[in-house]
């Protein structure tokens, strides 16, 4: 919380409130439909902060940076409606995080193992390498074919608040229900973080691998109960934007919207991955409505990276990331 | 026994500064320009020069300017497909508006724009280190996309996004065929080659290398981090933009934004984490690499006589890539170039043990 009381992030964070307003106050346009694309880019930041979980988590345990988040989530994906095709889907989910748990043990056996204490950019690479052996491996193995998937979401958009504004303000049920099931996932985070005795461990093993290590903690065994952790998230990250925009292969490229997601909130924060994704969401949503039309469109391929950058300059470490110590 | 130095007494200072002081190295490298430059135009075949030679020259270019900013200078970048496709856009541009201007003129020229942008987007270094500037730089690839595909300026106009280049011709003498195009980027990549490893011999080199290892012990001995940041930006995107107007111009013929997308930045971030972090022939092993297995993976079932579907093997060379890059991580992460200095160390004791 130091962090919001900095000058410069404060800073920011006025400037940016200022932007986000300022199409009403220029007459633009009227507070309902600005409400209804606030609630759409917060709704969508909260799906990004899902596939961001998975990546601070990671690195909050293991100090790497997991490329290869979005093809876990494509895999999980795939892997649940082919199996869903065959068996109950509450049978098939089970089936599919033990699935994950197998894949976070060979990554750890396979890839982690070998390259312990090798620099954060050879690590990275590894990551890229899994990604594309993930992305080939899943469509050999389930096909290519864009599979829909039916976990009961409801589908149709729903007018709410139509006494406050009129005509009310249409809000997409199937991301509100995403958002509430993200919500859920973070507090069982939370709670399993603070609570138990493994997510103990994961938080020493987060804050120093060799002093957790001297005092008993098994590093292999915690980077498994991590990396499937980090399946779990991708799971249910795969269950939500694949009910959303059907299983296909784009859904690895979820990814790459996550990073800026990271990158505002700090590489090694729970809490700032939910704000960070908050945040990008609503300015992507609300640069592409407002400022869009002036530029020819497409600007949310790019806003949101812009975003986070412009906050890198002001504070390089993220909103709650650690803060960078150089030793000389 | 072959690659021994002795005998050979340096008796000057400039004698012992040479490029290659050593004379196997000097043979070896001279025979292999003559050997790339007389005789391979001869016995190769128009496949070689068009799905071989000539990408792996090109990208080779690229990987080479991507090593100095990695490898030499430790910023990491994942923006090069979009400096790339400024160097090729400018190119278009020049030779578009300006066509009086002669081709090699525009290649240097379109570099020039290209190590602008560059500058600019290598500002946010100053601030950020590691994976922020990795992401940082992505920025810049996902904006100089979304440029080129909707500012129609740069397309002049075109209602189908995808533009071509004019026919290349160099001083009167038209660069039509294989061999030609092939000479050409040779000499052009040859040339680059030279600049960088005296580049990167010279001060400035060194002070990218300090950056690169001590960034703040570097500012305290007295090295400008904005001057050894900035010019690494400038003089890699010199390069990747010359590369991408090659690219383009001699290697495309017509093209659009998504030859540059982001997945051109991690094809060469991958040759140049495979071929060597920091070393020019790196650059040229992790681009031979890169360019030739995918050809060898999709030669390889019919060669076994395993009927597999085009889906199946696309497939299938995702996978061997992504286990290829793993498995050399953990083999060698200092990359080929490394295997090739421990080669070198062999032969210098061959054919005895120690």
């Amino acid at each position: 919380m130091e962090a919001l009381r900095r000058p410069g992030t404060i800073a920011f964070f006025a400037l940016l409130a200022v932007a986000a307003v300022l199409p009403m106050a220029l007459g633009q346009t009227k507070f309902p439909q600005w409400l209804e694309v606030a609630i759409g880019g917060l709704l969508t930041g909260v799906l990004y902060s899902l596939v961001a979980l998975g990546l601070v988590l990671i690195f909050k345990a293991s100090g790497v940076f997991n490329f290869a988040q979005g093809a876990m989530v494509l895999f999980a994906a795939l892997t649940l409606v082919r199996l869903a095709e065959k068996m109950p889907l509450a049978l098939a989910i089970l089936a599919t995080l033990l699935v994950m748990v197998a894949m976070a043990w060979l990554i750890e056996r396979l890839v982690l193992r070998p390259l312990v204490n090798q620099e954060g950019i050879v690590l990275f690479m590894a990551t890229l390498g899994v990604a594309y052996f993930l992305d080939g491996f899943g469509q050999a193995v389930w096909g290519s074919d864009i599979y829909t998937l039916h976990v009961g979401m409801p589908k149709e958009p729903k007018i709410i608040l139509e006494g406050t504004f009129e005509g009310g303000v249409l809000v997409d049920m199937e991301d509100l229900v995403a958002a509430i099931i993200a919500a859920a996932l973070v507090a069982a985070l939370t709670l399993f973080f603070q609570k138990t005795g493994t997510g103990r461990a994961l938080r020493a093993v987060a804050d120093d691998h060799q002093a957790a290590q001297s005092i008993g903690i098994p590093l292999n065994r915690i980077w498994v109960i991590v990396w499937s952790v980090a399946g779990l998230v991708a799971l249910v990250a795969g269950i939500v934007w694949g009910s959303k925009l059907g299983v296909q292969f784009s859904l690895s490229q979820v990814a790459l919207k996550a990073l800026p997601v990271v990158i505002l909130g700090g590489f090694t924060s729970i809490p700032g991955a939910i704000v960070g994704g908050l945040l990008i969401g609503l300015g992507e949503k609300l640069s592409e409505v407002y400022i869009g039309p002036f530029f020819g469109g497409g600007i949310e391929a790019w806003f949101g990276y812009v975003l986070a950058l412009a906050f890198l300059l002001f504070r390089p470490e993220g909103l709650f990331g650690e803060k960078i110590i150089d030793r000389v | 026994m072959i690659y021994r130095e002795t005998g050979q007494f340096k008796t000057t200072y400039a004698s012992d500064q040479q490029l290659f002081p050593i004379l196997q190295d000097r043979v070896f490298v001279i025979g292999a320009l003559a050997f790339a430059f007389a005789v391979v135009p001869f016995i190769a075949s128009d496949y070689m020069f068009r799905a071989i030679l000539t990408p792996f020259l090109i990208l080779s270019l690229a990987a080479l300017g991507l090593n100095i900013l990695v490898g030499y200078c430790g910023q990491v970048s994942l923006g090069t497909g979009g400096f790339m496709a400024v160097g090729a856009y400018a190119a278009y541009n020049l030779a578009v508006r300006v066509p009086q201007l002669d081709l090699l003129v525009i290649f240097v020229l379109a570099g020039l724009c290209a190590a602008a942008v560059g500058l600019v987007f290598g500002i946010p270094s100053l601030r950020i280190k590691g994976f922020y500037l990795a992401v940082a730089t992505l920025a810049a690839q996902f904006f100089i996309d979304w440029a080129f595909a909707r500012i129609a300026w740069f397309t002049n106009d075109t209602p189908s996004g995808s533009v071509s280049a004019p026919p290349l011709e160099i001083l009167g003498y038209a660069i039509q065929g294989p061999q030609r195009k092939y000479l050409l980027v040779l000499a052009i990549v040859s040339l680059a080659a030279l600049a960088a490893r005296n580049l990167t011999r010279g001060a400035i080199g060194r002070a990218w290398m300090a950056t690169r290892d001590m960034d703040v012990a570097a500012e305290v001995i007295g090295i400008r981090p904005l001057t050894a940041k900035l010019s690494a930006f400038a003089v890699s995107s010199f390069f990747v933009g010359v590369s991408g107007a090659l690219w383009a111009f001699v290697y495309l013929g017509s093209w659009e934004p998504l030859a540059f997308d982001v997945n051109r930045s991690f094809q060469l971030l991958f040759m140049v984490i495979i071929g060597g972090l920091g070393s020019i022939l790196g650059s040229f092993l992790g681009a031979a690499f890169i360019v030739i297995l995918p050809l060898v993976l999709n030669q390889l079932p019919t060669m076994l006589g395993i009927p597999l579907s085009t889906a199946m093997i696309s497939d299938i060379e995702f996978m061997v890539f992504g286990a290829l890059i793993v498995f050399f991580l953990i083999v060698e992460p200092r990359g080929l170039a490394r295997l090739w200095a421990i080669g070198k160390e062999k032969l210098r004791l061959w054919p005895f043990p120690h």
